[in-house]
């Protein structure tokens, strides 16, 4: 008996590093796996049976809300990252929108310790790119790096300032680290609930064009080019955005982009009840914008999926349409509204899957996830691929329930999370 | 055909037949208002409460007047908007006077949604009075038993509505109404006044207002709020009378027969000249008698349906 073991048997294991996929076992001691490979026959202190499952390295997911520190009503590190395991999220990266911002060293020291009392998964920080995700004043980007920032966002802000935004690539380039951007041009987006349109026209509600996205991701993606940076776009939503990025990697430039299962699951037509669960930002937009989000994840053009997971109180939710908070949760269902539509859609292969969940993110943050071999952390999720379940919100472990998939039947069940060898999920 | 929601949302969601049903209901009502005692027990027992979020008079007190004349007791409880976010949510004013045993909630609040989020949460009946820009079905219903009542159909007419659609509530509900009982309809305003993609809601659309009136059997104006959303899009409301006005000279250039219709309140002289305000063309007067009838058939019907949903529980 090898002591503090796992080893998960007869499991479909992918894995996007060596291009492993077929029925194999996994051992891990303690936190790391010792040995992937067909009839390993040590004896653990735990074994799992994954006959019929599929083993992929836990999910990566950098677009992340725990709300913490600030809005513990919402979620908290450790409600948070309850969520994650139940969605086979290894690893999250935390947001700092939260209240103080992620903005300096002594914020994130205080967030690291939140983390290392409460956090069931694995959690990175973003730091703010402004003091306050203002927009006015830089923040301290190599201290906070040296304090553990792994990337630096202004999150549901975009830098508004072409200015400021070309010197914190400049500084992203020398320093190497990692700028998230938010693309919204919030001239052209204020008072905008819903894509502008038919669906906004029909609605009577003001809309959000995709010109105050898609210029912006414009703009951004220009300036890092000219900072000779790299950029990684956040939650992309429509074909014009799609096809822009598409332009930049052609042209060489160092862009990645991450886009959030609502955009290839749902179409505005999905807000026309007025439902704040469908209510989020950038806003669901038309079919052909769906349709060229899976056509950018299918080509390459869009890296990763992340879920954008942004709980809400139901004070918050169960308003007028127009006052309703944007953004819906996301950690528990993303994976299986992925096999869904993604693996079940035919738009990606397992493997294709495992490198936009995991290890895509994984690189692009630079950090060591997202593979199952050798001597690689023991972070896992175990799930079977054609069972169906529906959506319920009394099961959510966030503390919020505003997901756009309530009553929804999706394809795909997490049975197991395993994270740094431990098993931080099972299902009943 | 029998009537099943319990709540009158807005014309959308309404297929033909149910809109034919409030409209003969409402001609059947329309006979107590002429009555020397105006009034019939239809309602007698129940209880309406107008709850309205913007100020609002003519339609509030249409409502009023139509829940009296069928017996019901009315209240009337003026919310004000900016306090909503401060104040009590729209759900728990809601639920408070389902409490208080109410039967119908006629809400009016400039949100878009606002009544069809209430009505999910509440099990009595809620009537929409005005919504944001979405939905005012009521007026559009006077305004279609107005044009039954003079025409004597609406299948086939042409409607022309004139103003800002982009922000109107009254436009989108005549958009739904008319164009499923088989009518044409014309939208016509600047270019910044018309929303993106209103074809997809079977209209067409047109920027100039002779070439839109031309062989319209009806011209709907709407109430160009240059206090509001107008502003920006015509800075002058004279230019607005010069290019959009509907004027005698306009009127009988497509034909002079045109019934020219009107949700009020009037601006003269800025969408519409006081002569054709006034004029043998105008209903605008008629549209408010009608209108009593029309609400007193949504109260009535609404009511009915909830009942039978009661009983059969």
């Amino acid at each position: 008996m090898i002591k503090d073991s796992l080893l998960i048997k007869n499991g479909r294991v992918i894995d996007p590093v060596s291009r492993t996929d077929g029925i194999k076992d996994i051992l891990c001691c303690g936190d790391r796996i010792s040995g992937v490979s067909a009839g390993i026959n040590e004896k653990a202190s735990k074994v799992i049976d994954a006959s019929g499952c599929i083993v992929m390295p836990g999910l990566v997911d950098m677009h992340v809300h725990l709300r913490e520190p600030g809005r513990e009503d919402k979620e908290s590190v450790s409600s948070g990252t309850a969520a994650a395991a139940r969605g086979g999220v290894t690893s999250v990266l935390a947001m700092p929108n939260t209240e103080p911002a992620i903005d300096s060293v002594e914020n994130v020291e205080l967030l690291k310790k939140i983390i290392h009392s409460g956090a069931r998964v694995n959690v990175f920080i973003s730091s703010a790119i402004t003091r306050g995700r203002q927009g006015k004043e830089l923040v301290a980007f190599e201290l906070l790096k040296k304090s553990g920032a792994a990337a630096f966002s202004d999150d549901g802000c975009s830098v508004d300032s072409g200015d400021l935004l070309f010197k914190a690539l400049v500084k992203s380039r020398d320093k190497g680290f990692l700028v998230i951007c938010h693309c919204e041009d919030r001239k052209l987006s204020a008072g905008g609930a819903v894509n502008l349109g038919p669906v906004s026209t029909r609605m009577g509600l003001k809309g959000i064009s995709a010109e105050s996205e898609y210029r912006r991701v414009e703009r951004d993606i220009s300036l890092a080019a000219k900072a000779r940076a790299r950029v990684h776009i956040a939650h992309v939503s429509c074909a014009e955005s799609v096809e822009i990025i598409a332009r930049a990697k052609k042209k060489g430039i160092k862009v990645t982009a991450e886009t959030a299962p609502h955009y290839f699951s749902l179409t505005e037509e999905a807000v026309l009840g007025y439902d704040t669960n469908m209510k989020m930002n950038p806003p669901l937009r038309r079919r052909e914008d769906l349709e060229a989000v899976k056509r950018g994840l299918r080509e390459g053009i869009i890296d990763v999926v992340a879920s954008d997971h942004a709980p809400h109180t139901e004070n918050e939710k169960e308003v007028e349409f127009h006052l309703a908070e944007f953004g819906v949760t996301g950690l528990e269902t993303e994976l299986s509204v992925a096999v869904t539509e993604l693996i079940h859609g035919g738009v990606l292969d397992w493997q294709g899957l495992a490198g936009k969940m995991s290890l895509n993110p994984a690189s692009i943050l630079g950090i060591k996830k997202g593979t199952l071999s050798g001597g690689a952390d023991a972070d896992a999720v175990i799930f079977s691929p054609q069972e169906e379940w529906t959506v319920n919100a009394q099961d959510f472990v966030s503390k919020s329930r505003n997901s756009s998939f309530l009553g929804k039947k999706l394809k795909g069940r997490v049975r197991y999370t395993i994270c740094s060898g431990k098993v931080v999920y099972a299902a009943e | 055909m029998s009537w099943v929601r319990k709540d009158l949302l807005g014309l959308e969601e309404l297929n033909r037949e149910e809109i034919e049903l409030i409209l003969d209901t409402a001609e059947s009502f329309k006979e107590v208002s002429s009555r020397e005692i105006k009034k019939v027990p239809a309602l007698r027992g129940k209880t309406v409460v107008n709850l309205f979020y913007e100020p609002s008079t003519r339609t509030r007190v249409s409502f009023e007047i139509a829940a009296k004349r069928l017996s019901a007791d009315v209240i009337n409880i003026a919310a004000e908007t900016s306090s909503v976010r401060k104040g009590e949510t729209l759900i728990d004013t809601g639920t408070n006077i389902q409490a208080l045993k109410a039967d119908i909630v006629v809400i009016r609040h400039s949100f878009s949604g606002a009544a069809v989020m209430l009505a999910r949460k509440l099990d009595i009946s809620v009537v929409n009075a005005g919504d944001g820009w979405h939905e005012h079905p009521t007026q559009a219903l006077l305004d279609m038993f107005t044009l039954k009542e003079k025409l004597g159909r609406i299948e086939g007419l042409r409607v022309c509505i004139v103003g800002d659609i982009a922000h109107s509530r009254v436009a989108r509900s005549n958009i739904w109404g008319l164009t499923r009982l088989g009518a044409k309809v014309t939208v016509c305003a600047p270019r910044m006044l018309i929303p993106p993609g209103i074809e997809q809601m079977g209209v067409d659309v047109g920027y100039d207002i002779d070439e839109a009136l031309s062989g319209a059997d009806a011209v709907n104006v709407l109430r160009m709020q240059f206090e509001r959303d107008a502003r920006e899009a015509f800075p002058r409301e004279m230019d607005y009378f010069r290019k959009f006005g509907i004027t005698r000279e306009r009127i009988k250039k497509a034909g002079g027969n045109i019934i020219v219709m009107h949700p009020g309140p009037l601006n003269r002289g800025i969408e519409i000249a006081s002569d054709v305000a006034d004029g043998p063309n105008s209903v605008i007067l008629e549209q408010v008698t009608n209108g009593i009838a029309v609400r007193m058939a949504v109260l009535f019907l609404v009511s009915q349906a909830n009942d039978k949903r009661f009983s059969a529980d």
